[in-house]
């Protein structure tokens, strides 16, 4: 149950315990709201009094007449929008005159009711601005929480740019002050190594990009009909010479034709980085399996493999941006992390879907699911 | 207290942050075991107790650094903790993870931030090792 706080600020009592009776009960319920909004109904005879409580005990809503005894309302909205202060105002006056109404409004003032009023009418416009700070106060929530996610991510960010570029740096100063001795022959461990950190540090900026361009928005996509098992052959023939070193078999399975509408650079990118996977999570000799087909309406992409899997508790976690599993088999697999969390969003962008299945082990499959006719977007 | 009779645990699942690390504590003349992350190094503080211990924060879980410094102090209360951070970036998040009230538990001596100079390191070791070889 929430609860919003009225101040009226009115020299006529009656006005003041009238708006009290009729507020007092008032519910305001919709179905987007989790919660019925009630009200508090706070009272001040003059404009003076009305500040204080305004300093003191800030409401949500200021029922403001115009004609007090001390200031006008007019110079108590004055003194709202001078101090910045959130508060949604309405009028109720008797001397509605067109001159009054538009200073108000150039002050911040939100909605009129003219005096006298019936409750229904003032029912009615609380109930209005109900909604409309219930709206606010939601979008401030939203706009929080995407703060801090970005936050996060960019805290994570620079952590893995930093965590590199350290590491090269320490090297270098090794070398630097010849700790590993003359001969140039025993610095070639750690000249290996930086070019390894160099190479993370590429393919980390690679898929920032991949990243970017599909966070960017839906701008400059190049809709096609894009043959699926021609964009599978091009990113297994991509990835053929990490295959063989690591004495993977890929086998691609599929019927012609397989075409979705889609921006084949995206499909590009989910089949990369699915493959990859599938390479870099496997054993010696093991073997990869991607599968297209088409199913009641649905263009289906399966990668499976014969590698080390993961457990229930990784599925949850390898979608999160550079989440990559780290235990004993994966320590020296190298990745940014950041390649099923764009996988995913390409996909959810045609509103697809991922399914994972895997065990500790025995491999993993990973299916994605795209419907074909794509509704206008 | 020989530098030499001293044995400093390092841990970090960064390989080559781990490996300059090391050279640089024995170059101030301490023995050195290293541990590639949390679970290694629980093995190891079973067979052995190091006379120091310098853990990265960030590894298999964000909050690692600190489960282990809980669990390295409560089977060696005396032996000092020291935790490298990468400031901003583990700070910002790890810190926003815990509750202040859970931080009571967070053992470590000192938190230290990766890439200080040789010097400072070597001073504060010194300092944490004097300490407690009362």
């Amino acid at each position: 149950m929430s609860i919003l706080k009225i101040l009226v600020v009115d020299d006529e009592p009656g006005i003041r315990s009238g708006v009290t009776r009729i507020l007092r009960n008032f519910r305001v319920d919709y179905p987007f709201m989790e919660e019925p909004i009630e009200f508090e109904v706070m009272e001040a005879p003059t404009g003076e009094a009305g500040i204080t409580i305004i300093e003191t005990n800030i409401p949500d809503i200021l029922l403001l007449d115009n004609k007090l005894p001390g200031i006008q309302g007019i110079e108590v909205l004055e003194y709202i929008k001078k101090k910045k202060k959130d508060i949604i105002v309405v009028m109720i006056t008797s001397y509605a005159s067109l001159e009054l109404a538009v200073k108000a409004t150039s002050d911040g003032a939100y909605d009129f009711i003219p005096k006298p009023f019936t409750p229904q009418e003032l029912k009615s416009s609380i109930e209005n601005i109900t909604k409309r700070v219930f709206l606010k106060k939601m979008t401030n929530k939203l706009q929080d929480a995407g703060k801090k996610i970005r936050f996060t991510f960019l805290s994570i960010l620079s952590h893995e740019l930093k965590a590199p570029l350290n590491a090269i740096e320490g090297y270098l100063k090794m070398t630097k002050e010849r700790q590993l001795g003359p001969n140039l022959e025993d610095y070639d461990g750690i000249i290996d190594r930086s070019l390894d950190r160099i190479r993370g540090m590429r393919n980390l900026i690679l898929d920032l990009l991949d990243l970017t361009r599909v966070e960017s928005g839906k701008a400059k996509r190049n809709m096609a009909d894009v043959d699926l098992l021609k964009v599978a052959r091009t990113a297994i023939d991509t990835m053929r010479p990490y295959a063989i070193q690591r004495e993977v078999d890929i086998e691609l399975q599929g019927v012609s034709p397989l075409i979705l509408p889609a921006d084949e650079e995206e499909i590009e990118i989910i089949f990369n980085n699915l493959i990859s996977n599938a390479i870099k999570y496997n054993k010696e000799g093991g073997t990869v399996a991607c599968n297209i087909h088409k199913m009641e309406g649905c263009m289906i992409i399966q990668v499976e493999d014969s590698g080390i899997g993961m457990s229930q508790n990784d599925i949850e976690k390898i979608f999160d941006d550079f989440v990559r599993i780290k235990n004993e088999d994966t320590k020296n697999i190298s990745g940014s992390g950041l390649g099923l969390s764009i996988v995913k969003k390409l996909v959810d962008n045609y509103s697809g879907k991922i399914e994972v299945t895997s065990a500790p082990g025995q491999g993993s499959t990973f299916k994605v699911i795209i419907p074909i006719n794509q509704p206008c977007l | 207290m020989k530098p030499e009779n001293i044995t400093i645990l390092i841990v970090d699942d960064d390989q080559d942050y781990l490996f300059q690390l090391q050279a640089k504590v024995r170059q101030f003349g301490f023995k050195t075991i290293t541990a590639d992350g949390q679970r290694e190094a629980e093995h190891l503080i079973e067979k052995m107790k190091p006379d120091l211990a310098i853990v990265d924060l960030m590894m298999e879980k964000e909050d690692s650094g600190f489960i282990l410094c809980y669990k390295i102090k409560k089977k060696y209360p005396d032996v000092p903790i020291i935790i490298a951070t990468g400031v901003a970036a583990e700070t910002g998040i790890a810190f926003d993870i815990h509750d202040e009230s859970n931080r009571q538990w967070i053992k470590a001596d000192r938190f230290l931030e990766k890439g200080i100079r040789s010097e400072l390191l070597k001073e504060e070791i010194y300092k944490l090792l004097s300490i407690t070889t009362k």
